[in-house]
């Protein structure tokens, strides 16, 4: 119970201005750190989405939930463990074009990384890969040596295996 | 804003639309909430709506007080004797920043109040202007709700949801802040009441199974103890509450918000758990074999030690708060709900009982604390005069029956200890935030919400000094409020504190006063000074009955110190009688 996990967070809200700050005010306040954090629409019409990735106890993130649900504009948060979803990440490299045809193993990186490469020009090339956290460190680690122009990585997107119970209740909150 | 299909309102409140400017429409919202009476400071940014408030002079009461903080405490204190939103009013920048000690203390401690700053025009949001401070965002941490309103339209909404919030469910601080340009522009204005936020539960649903659970814990319980906060209060649940203590015979216990939901004077009042509370009360929550408490947080200044705090007893915990359920003490039984509908549903599952075994144990160490600090402090032997012996006179002469409106520090614990609370709501002081200053302000607020009411503000010289300036308040309204200054020439409990824990290294915390007398009677308020033991009744007399305001100072001992006493860090039954 006391022991330090990696949680993902999800957290369903109105689409309001100031939110962002008032959630993030409850990790700051317990000098939490935020890993990644990512907000959308959800599967619910007028529902925001957000995604959180934490470290902490399961005694403190179960305290943490009930201070964001507490939040008069928050609809429901959950937290699940690492096998309870199903997570994606994004990154994006820019890498100078030539590399692309002097150095033939990039080539292949990107083969068997399962990347995609976006767009290319006379000057740079720019490679998208999603995956999980591990993939993405691996195709950074062996892009690095060649140099890499800019490098970008978004926060973390899950869905959960379970359902998430919370339709009903909007349901029954609607007029 | 895109709450507009988020929220419900009530279309037989509306009225029909009329064309007014954003400011004007700010007062109409406010007369539609029922507001008599709020509290303020006017400046550039906010200038629309006093210049409404000068039409509306005759419908709705503005309190001009000598500074923003006064106004959040005044509009505390109004809520806090009245059940009632407390209203106040600043512009931006320091206007805004200044309400935020009383926001925090609102928040903490539960206080249902609206905050309506002003803020620049929206099109300088952001561009460092004259008194722009992003109010929003400093007040988010202490507000249970908040926003920013640009567009005159969008006023109705934000403050119906602003009153909805602010009172419902957990009551808590609300702030509004609208822009200059957004007050002066004409739209077609409409008010309906909020009664409904699709993202908000106020009041958990009552899960009656969870309340028969805890009916059996407590009819199989030899020794029962139950621990109320300002949840009955705040639930109107006072006759509930009664009726459940009565029927199962439970010795019952307040945190210092919770006082007086049942008089002082009840034979199951068996007093305050705490730091500096009663000896019986803090020594057998280690020995009840049930702890039940109601609409309370166990907040640490009650429980001292988690990690010793009632181990031995199941806990039941009636709560309207979720997140407060597991968050400091672990619970067998928890009855989310609204006090009055939780207890309601509990009576008739009760047994009757009398635990007069268990009950005589709470008699025997009440005799001990008596032997060793109350009879000290009600009948000193000793020349200086005691803080408790002030209370003592104030309670004989009130016949327990006034609110008394504390400061922060070891008055304030000698007024909680000894003031005889027979009303609800008397207990007016800042309990979680602990903030010095609160006291005068709040008793104007107090006085005005309940001017049938005697309304007593006491506080130390340290406190008194932090909002001082609210006597013009005093003066300027005419407010009937009773001052009383417990000087001892110390920030008392810093000071009492260095002595026991800091071998007496007095650091920053001796006063030189100035003439109090002098000050008060600066504003025009009569007032007296007592040095002496013998002069202490006709003082206290006078001043009750006297009509208009009153001020008097009483010199206490200089190095008294407040006793029980539970070290930080300590167990409850560790509790120090000296």
């Amino acid at each position: 119970m006391n022991e330090n996990n990696l949680y993902t967070v999800s957290i369903y809200t109105e689409n309001n201005i100031g939110l962002l700050n008032r959630i993030s005010a409850i990790f700051q306040r317990r000098h939490i750190n935020i890993e990644s954090i990512n907000s959308s629409v959800s599967e619910i019409e007028n529902v925001t989405k957000w995604i959180m990735v934490v470290q902490l106890s399961e005694e403190k993130m179960k305290k943490i939930i009930g201070q964001i649900e507490k939040q008069v504009e928050v609809i429901k948060a959950f937290y699940h463990t690492e096998d309870e979803t199903i997570y994606q990440e994004s990154c994006m490299f820019k890498i100078k074009s030539d590399l692309l045809f002097n150095e033939r193993q990039i080539q292949n990186i990107i083969k068997e990384s399962n990347a995609r490469i976006v767009t290319v020009n006379k000057v740079f090339f720019v490679i998208e890969k999603s995956g999980r956290k591990e993939e993405i460190d691996l195709l950074h680690r062996e892009l690095i040596v060649f140099g890499i122009m800019q490098f970008t990585r978004s926060g973390r997107i899950a869905v959960t295996k379970d359902e998430m119970k919370i339709s009903t209740m909007l349901k029954a909150l609607q007029h | 804003m895109k709450e507009t299909q988020t929220i419900k309102t009530n279309p037989k409140n509306s009225q029909t639309t009329e064309r007014i400017s954003g400011s004007e429409a700010i007062i109409k919202c406010l007369l539609a909430e029922g507001v008599d009476i709020l509290y303020g400071y006017p400046g550039g940014a906010i200038m629309p709506v006093y210049d409404e408030l000068y039409k509306y002079q005759d419908q709705i009461h503005h309190v001009l007080t000598r500074h923003e903080q006064g106004a959040t405490h005044s509009a505390q204190g109004y809520a806090r004797i009245s059940g009632k939103v407390g209203v106040a009013l600043a512009t931006s920048g320091p206007g805004a920043t200044n309400l935020i000690t009383g926001i925090a203390d609102a928040q903490i401690d539960s206080t249902p109040m609206v905050c309506i700053t002003g803020q620049v025009a929206s099109h300088l949001l952001g561009s460092d202007a004259f008194q722009e401070t992003d109010i929003v965002g400093i007040s988010t941490p202490v507000t249970k709700w908040n926003c920013q309103v640009t567009k005159a339209a969008q006023i109705p909404e934000a403050i119906a949801k602003a009153f909805y919030i602010a009172r419902s469910g957990r009551p808590g601080p609300v702030l509004v802040d609208i822009t200059k340009d957004a007050q002066f522009e004409e739209f077609d204005f409409k008010y309906e009441k909020c009664t409904g936020v699709r993202s908000y539960i106020p009041i958990p649903k009552l899960d009656h199974t969870s309340v028969e659970a805890a009916a059996k814990l407590i009819n199989a319980a030899k020794k029962p103890m139950i621990v109320w906060g300002q949840g009955v209060s705040l639930g109107q649940a006072e006759a509930q509450f009664k009726a459940v203590v009565e029927k199962a015979g439970i010795p019952s216990a307040w945190t210092i918000l919770g006082a007086g939901a049942i008089p002082t004077s009840h034979p199951l009042n068996i007093g305050m758990v705490g730091m500096h509370g009663n000896y019986a009360p803090n020594v057998l929550t280690n020995d009840c074999d049930v702890l039940i408490a109601i609409g309370m947080r166990f907040d640490d200044r009650v429980t001292g030690s988690l990690s010793t705090y009632a181990k031995q007893a199941k806990v039941i915990h009636f709560e309207i708060d979720p997140a407060e359920i597991d968050k400091n003490v672990k619970t067998d039984v928890a009855v989310l709900g609204d006090a009055k509908e939780s207890l309601e549903a509990l009576l008739p599952l009760l047994e009757e009982k009398t635990h007069p075994e268990w009950h005589q144990k709470f008699k025997d160490l009440y005799a001990i604390e008596y032997e060793k600090v109350i009879k000290h402090d009600l009948h000193p032997t000793k020349e200086g005069l005691t803080m408790a012996e002030v209370l003592k006179e104030i309670n004989i002469q009130t016949k327990g029956d006034a609110a008394i409106v504390s400061d922060v520090g070891q008055h304030q614990m000698i007024a909680c200890r000894y003031a005889n609370f027979n009303k609800t709501r008397s207990n007016i002081t800042s309990g979680g935030l602990g903030t010095m200053g609160f006291g005068l302000p709040a008793a104007i607020g107090a006085k005005m919400a309940a001017p049938e009411r005697e309304v007593i503000s006491i506080s130390g010289d340290g406190g008194y000094q932090m909002t001082i300036q609210e006597l013009g308040t005093i003066f300027q309204q005419k407010v009937p409020v009773k001052i009383v200054v417990l000087n001892n020439e110390f920030l008392g409990m810093v000071r009492q504190w260095q002595q026991l824990f800091f071998d007496k290294r007095y650091a920053s915390t001796e006063m030189v006063n100035p003439d109090f007398v002098a000050i008060a009677k600066g504003y025009f308020i009569e007032a007296q000074k007592v040095t002496k033991r013998e002069e202490l009744k006709d003082a206290v007399e006078k001043m009750i009955n006297t009509d208009g305001p009153y001020f008097l100072e009483v010199c206490v001992e200089k190095e008294g110190n407040v006793f029980p006493m539970i070290p930080t860090g300590a167990s409850v039954s560790d509790i120090r009688l000296e």
